[in-house]
């Protein structure tokens, strides 16, 4: 019997078996940031465990909340700042360097195919579009991954999502990660990897597979995995090319981290997506979607572009698209959060950020911002935000706030008409 | 070990997410205690007061889906904080799950129809849970009322529990 590529990975990263299909695997990267690792670093510090297990390995950034709005998020940047410093961390990304994690990290080269990856986040599923195995935890597991550079999972049961058919124009990578979404439910994928494969995944770019696998968790699946191919070796080609003597190299040895053919599922969804139609989500949950169109004119307040589901360049880019030329509704503030500094750059290069700030968005700067409701951009009692996020739950943005997932598209479209719309009858 | 005993809240809902266990808003803490007095304050179910339901409460039994959303460990924190060290439902999202046992906490599933029953028999009653840890054994218990039930976790759960979390069973063992 084959094997699928997360069973792959944990063969070749396993250094025990404590009980039943308990795996105890070593970690090729520990990613870190300043809400979940500061709790961490304190309790390492008073176990007298004061250390790392490999300085290397270890990538840390400020996002959540940067700069510090009050004094205890600068107490937990400082402990992040002190920890980077006095362990000599390779790589920590401050006030100035910063952006959301699972948008940076990628970028700077830090995961590859058959990667081992944990972090004190629940979007780490992001990096599995890579056809590496990452995964969110809690601040514990940090912590000994951080000591021990290991740590604990169950054996590793796959669903294949396989996605045929043709995209139409206005459908974006978000709408077909919600839309699966809402065939799996909320815990439809729970101690699952999900393997994303077929024609549409090909097709996709890395940017677009990272907002696929990132929203993998909200179907509780540990990690969301595509499987590595020539768009993986382009991607990574600037950092991986000493390594190589061609592209084609890079491949074949990337291979290793491809499913058999005759590898087992617990369960495979079969999806023709050619008459997927732009989405969103309604409730409180992430599997609660629907067509735009079917949303009768909800009106929203904000509109918020940004985050590591959604504020890359081609978002950016999928965005001002529409945004071109036009103006937020009076009735709407919009917020754009470039996901990471050089994105930022790109996106003024591009005249991006001339078309967000003349249709009359607030540009900031790259962080985590509204999405959790820590930081700025947080709704009142009774708003409603168009979002790019990845999260609806109650409260989420603000208390007794709604949030409204959708493409960056989509986002744009809803933040011109005041309300949400179909964002194909801006698009050229 | 932690214990494992006491007077039950029951919520009826399934899909409680650590948002509304503890909202993001408190994550700028960076001790466990601070966590306490905002414990399920954004519980969006019917009837709920956190206020009043929650004191004295040391067992939570709930529904399918429980802890789903964010990585934060500050969500079996506050419970911890508040001395609830278990957590009885349907069915758990996994890093709640694994960050229930990595702090030494259970989070034990039962049967859907098990839950069933003890939402039909003890919810809005006031009932105990006594756990026998070593027997696998749950003890439900309301006026002469009683109910005894099995439960599974797996060995190395078991031993996270035993050992008091995750941090000092690895760093004896890895």
């Amino acid at each position: 019997m084959g094997k699928t590529i997360a069973q792959k990975i944990f063969d070749s990263h396993r250094v025990d078996n404590p009980s039943g299909d308990i795996n105890v695997i070593k970690l090729d990267a520990v990613f870190c940031h300043e809400i979940t690792t500061p709790i961490a670093i304190n309790d390492l510090k008073s176990r007298g465990k004061y250390r790392v297990f490999d300085k290397n390995k270890i990538k840390a950034v400020i996002d959540h909340v940067t700069p510090s709005k009050d004094s205890k998020t600068a107490e937990q940047a400082k402990i992040m700042r002190e920890w980077a410093r006095d362990l000599d961390l390779k790589d920590f990304f401050d006030v100035g360097q910063n952006g959301v994690c699972h948008a940076l990290f990628p970028e700077k080269g830090y995961v590859r195919p058959g990667y081992t990856i944990i972090m004190g986040d629940s979007h780490t599923c992001t990096h599995g579009a890579f056809g590496a195995f990452a995964a969110g935890v809690g601040t514990t597991d940090l912590e000994v991954g951080i000591l021990k550079g290991v740590c604990a999972f169950k054996s590793p049961e796959t669903l294949k999502v396989e996605l045929t058919g043709t995209r139409a124009k206005g459908v974006y990578a978000k709408d077909i990660i919600l839309h699966v979404i809402s065939q799996l439910g909320v815990n439809g994928a729970t101690d699952h990897v999900i393997e994303f494969d077929g024609s549409v995944i090909a097709d996709l770019s890395m940017e677009e597979r990272m907002t696929l696998c990132n929203m993998a968790i909200e179907a509780g699946g540990t990690c969301g995995i595509c499987p590595p191919d020539e768009t993986t070796v382009d991607y990574l080609w600037p950092f991986i090319k000493d390594g190589y003597s061609s592209k084609d190299e890079a491949l074949k040895d990337y291979s290793q981290w491809m499913s058999d053919s005759d590898a087992e599922y617990s369960k495979v969804l079969k999806l023709d997506i050619s008459k997927l139609e732009p989405v969103t989500t309604f409730g409180f949950k992430p599997d609660q979607v629907k067509n735009v169109t079917d949303m009768k004119k909800a009106p929203v307040d904000q509109v918020y572009i940004g985050s590591c589901t959604n504020g890359r360049i081609e978002d950016l880019r999928a965005a001002a698209a529409v945004l071109k030329g036009r103006k937020l509704n009076s009735s709407v503030r919009g917020i754009l959060a470039p996901a990471t500094p050089k994105v930022y750059r790109e996106a003024v290069k591009e005249g991006i950020i001339d078309i967000f700030m003349d249709a009359g968005f607030c540009v900031t700067n790259p962080t985590c911002g509204a999405c959790l409701g820590m930081s700025n951009g947080v709704l009142a009692e009774g708003e409603v935000c168009a979002s790019t996020t990845n999260r609806n739950f109650n409260g989420r943005m603000g208390k007794g706030g709604m949030v409204h997932l959708m493409s960056p598209a989509s986002a744009a479209a809803a933040g011109i008409a005041g309300y949400i719309t179909d964002p194909r009858a801006y698009l050229d | 070990m932690k214990d494992f005993n006491g007077k039950i809240l029951f919520l009826d809902r399934n899909d409680i997410n650590t948002d509304e266990i503890i909202p993001a808003k408190y994550l700028t803490e960076i001790t466990k205690d601070a966590l306490k007095p905002y414990l399920l304050e954004d519980l969006n179910m019917e009837g709920f007061d956190s206020e009043s339901d929650l004191p004295g409460k040391k067992v939570i039994v709930t529904r399918e889906n429980f802890g789903c959303g964010s990585s934060r460990e500050h969500a079996p924190w506050a419970l911890e904080v508040n001395d609830i060290n278990i957590v009885i439902a349907e069915n758990f999202a996994r890093i709640f799950r694994q960050n229930m046992f990595n702090c030494g906490m259970m989070a034990v599933p039962l049967e859907k129809n098990q839950i069933e029953k003890l939402f039909s028999t003890f919810s809005g009653k006031e009932t105990e849970l006594k756990t026998d840890f070593a027997g696998s054994k749950f003890t439900f218990t309301t006026g002469t009322e009683s109910l005894e039930v099995p439960f599974e976790i797996s060995d190395f759960d078991r031993s996270l529990v035993e050992a008091g979390g995750w941090v000092d069973f690895a760093d004896k063992n890895y």
